[in-house]
């Protein structure tokens, strides 16, 4: 019995230094090293340094000026160091609740035509940077007459923005929120 | 439902099927000691870790030496864990200056990685220092998936030496498990997962000043090293609180295919070692098929139930069209849509692995349900690393003894004698997985203070909250129906418990199993052997697993999910 502790200890401390300090230190290492970009977080940063959020992360937009990502969850909305869903059941009253009240607000300016689902559901993280191109196509008016542009250049632009299927199989086809609303001020310009 | 979804399985089915032979094959190379292809440089460090721990390599233990190295090594390593927890205010890799972790909370998070559970009942990127992710939590994520494969070996050599005492050297199993296994798979997946996006780095959070000028701080860390052992050794603990749903951890479809790749391939892959191992290939092809047979059944089952439209929202586009997918996007991210998170809340809740890409809270009543009866089903379908191969053994031991009460003869498994001990231990097994469930759901359920007041929703759904999480935390699964706030005294103290039981109160068993098979004399298989290869043995296989856990959840489940579909039809909300 002696020796089970003795050796139980000696191999804990042992394989803690090769799993727990060399492993994810030597994958830093070579991932900083060699992609940098992705390691760091995927962040975008503007010519004077400035970091306005990063790629892979929801954040949010209420102005009509911008498209707009789904609902979120985390923390008070798209808090990025607290991240989850609203776990609401499908038999919840609140949850269908708000669900009905955001597509009535959707709908009112924007009559006749059915809400996309992602629109008015929180993601599993509440960092969804994605919606789906109905989504995106259903806010063209919006944005385009807060722009004075024309709808028809809003729509090319998101044509644009679309992500497909990734290997032509994986996933749904979808928006980056950001890099949509980022390619809208540029056109801007 | 769609042709993309489906083809998606497909794909998943194909490269799954196509892994089993050569993951199984190396595995069998690694365990038996032979050379491999990564010998010539591992073999050394195999050496120096044997030297640097005293152990004796060439010598073999008993299955009580066995039993009592797994539990003192498990008692050792979540020591080290809940030490790390409470002191991680004073050790180095803290950027974001948390606190130390509390008892209750280090207790409960402690007992559930060294269990191969990762329940979690914190929020990771404001509670866990980066020290403690790597060296507490992430250790154990190789560790307890190495402690699984190496049970599972030890009931392999049982089931095929004859006449012997000793069932291996667990300290040998582990080393080299460890070694040529899980460190090499990790440190390529974890670079596959970076080229993809998830971050890896040990720098302060980030501010950023978004386009309608706020701030927005992101949590980061060492990320991709975490993320793909959470994965392989079917853990599940998530470096944040979303999990495999937060686009760091799961950032593209591919990420999501490679993670649910990377949980089932070792259970795949022992059923073949398995077979080549004891020298009965097509036995281990009908074991697995037992467990595809079952896995497809949930897949579509889930699939099916997520993608109905919400009966009582009206004026949304649920229905689905090529640009927009239809169904219960609550708690789903558009990136994996439904086909995808239905896939991936199959094959965690199958496997006990436990991360999640979508919320199971907000699952549909049926597509939860079935979740969680995945989970009741005792991890066998692939299962848990190792676990779920000793589990689903000990579900043929009860086929092969059902067998044999029909035909009248003494029941034989790969030339050994079935007998009263051997059935003995297998039901032991069986009896102490619903045992603890269903008691401590029972008595959270009749706790007003205790245990209803941590739900999130009422009704029948907030009996199924308490339900998943016991069921949860006893088959070392670890997702949840996280609206249940679990982080209190009495929830964190009692899922530790109910964690530690389900996984080594269930080991032991395996163990005297183990060493009583090794001792029996071969018996040759005579006419009146039942075969454990081909599709009749299949169909018994499964037969059992599903009678066994139908007959000892149904009546949970009635008042729970089932009730919950029927009255959300007749319109009723809580």
């Amino acid at each position: 019995m002696h020796s089970v502790w003795k050796t139980s200890i000696r191999f804990t401390l042992v394989t803690a230094l090769l799993l727990g300090l060399g492993y994810p230190l030597l994958v830093t290492g070579i991932a900083k090293a060699v992609f940098p970009h992705q390691a760091g977080g995927s962040l975008i940063q503007l010519n004077d340094g400035t970091v306005i959020g990063s790629e892979l992360l929801a954040q949010s937009f209420v102005s009509d000026r911008y498209f707009h990502p789904r609902p979120s969850a985390a923390g008070n909305g798209y808090d990025a160091t607290a991240s989850g869903g609203t776990n609401l059941a499908q038999s919840s009253k609140t949850l269908v609740t708000r669900i009905q009240g955001d597509i009535d607000k959707l709908a009112a300016a924007n009559p006749g035509k059915p809400v996309p689902i992602d629109l008015v559901t929180t993601s599993a993280s509440g960092l969804d940077p994605d919606i789906t191109p109905d989504a995106a196509y259903y806010q063209v008016p919006r944005v385009a007459k807060a722009r004075s542009l024309s709808e028809e250049a809003v729509r090319n632009l998101v044509a644009q923005q679309i992500t497909p299927r990734q290997l032509g199989i994986l996933g749904e086809p979808r928006i980056n929120v950001l890099a949509l609303n980022r390619a809208l001020d540029n056109l801007a310009k | 439902m769609t042709a993309n979804g489906w083809l998606q399985f497909a794909l998943f089915c194909l490269i799954l099927l196509a892994s089993v032979r050569p993951v199984g094959i190396y595995l069998a190379r690694v365990l038996e000691g032979e050379r491999t292809w990564l010998s010539p440089l591992l073999r050394p460090i195999e050496r120096l870790i044997y030297k640097l721990c005293g152990v004796k390599a060439g010598q073999e233990m008993n299955w009580r030496e066995y039993a009592f190295a797994v539990l003192g090594f498990s008692a050792v390593s979540m020591v080290l864990t809940y030490a790390i927890e409470r002191l991680q205010n004073f050790l180095p890799w803290n950027p974001q200056h948390l606190a130390a972790v509390g008892p209750d909370l280090a207790w409960n998070t402690a007992a559930s990685f060294t269990t191969n559970t990762n329940w979690q009942s914190y929020t990771p990127e404001s509670t866990m220092s980066y020290l403690t992710q790597m060296a507490g939590l992430a250790t154990h994520n190789f560790w307890s998936a190495a402690v699984g494969i190496a049970v599972a070996v030890a009931l392999i050599r049982g089931i095929k030496r004859t006449s012997s005492g000793t069932i291996g050297n667990f300290w040998v199993d582990m080393t080299r498990t460890l070694l040529y296994v899980l460190l090499p798979a990790s440190i390529i997946g974890a670079l596959l997962m970076v080229v993809q996006g998830v971050p890896e780095n040990l720098s302060a959070y980030t501010t950023a000043h978004t386009l309608e000028g706020q701030a927005q701080t992101i949590a980061q860390g060492p990320v991709a090293s975490q993320e793909v052992i959470k994965m392989l050794g079917t853990n599940g603990g998530g470096f944040f609180n979303a999990n495999s749903a937060h686009p760091f951890e799961n950032p593209t479809p591919f990420t999501n295919l490679f993670q649910i790749f990377l949980i089932f391939v070792i259970p795949a892959g022992l059923t073949y070692t398995l077979g080549r191992m004891t020298g009965s290939p097509g036995h281990g092809w009908a074991v697995l098929a037992a467990m595809f047979v079952l896995f497809a059944a949930g897949f579509t089952t889930v699939y099916w139930a997520e993608s109905h439209p919400h009966l009582l929202i009206h004026g949304a586009a649920q229905t689905g069209s090529l640009t927009a997918p239809a169904g219960n996007m609550e708690g789903k991210e558009v990136r994996n849509g439904i086909a995808a998170s239905s896939l991936f809340a199959t094959i965690t809740t199958d496997a006990s692995c436990g991360a999640v890409n979508g919320m199971h809270d907000s699952f549909t009543p049926l597509g939860g349900m079935v979740v969680l009866i995945n989970i009741m089903m005792g991890e066998v379908v692939f299962g848990g690393v190792g676990s779920g191969l000793y589990g689903i053994l000990i579900m043929v031991v009860l086929a092969v003894f059902i067998a044999g009460l029909m035909v009248g003869r003494t029941p034989e498994y790969l030339g050994k004698k079935i007998e009263a001990y051997d059935v003995k231990m297998s039901m032991l097994y069986v009896l102490i997985f619903p045992l603890i469930i269903l008691s401590l759901t029972a008595a959270f359920v009749m706790a007003p203070n205790i245990g209803l007041s941590s739900l999130n929703n009422q009704g029948p759904h907030g009996l199924t909250e308490i339900l998943y999480a016991f069921t949860s935390g006893a088959g070392n699964n670890g997702s949840a129906f996280a609206g249940l706030n679990a982080n209190t005294w009495w929830y964190n103290v009692a899922l530790g418990w109910d964690m530690l039981f389900g996984r080594l109160f269930m080991m032991i068993p395996v163990l005297a199993l183990a060493g009583n098979l090794a001792m029996k004399k071969s018996v040759p298989p005579s006419p009146g052997t039942f075969p454990v290869n081909g599709s009749l043995f299949t169909v018994l296989l499964v037969g059992v697993i599903v009678i066994l856990s139908a007959l000892t959840f149904f009546p949970a489940l009635s008042l729970g999910p089932i009730l919950e579909h029927l009255q959300l039809h007749a319109g009723q909300l809580f």
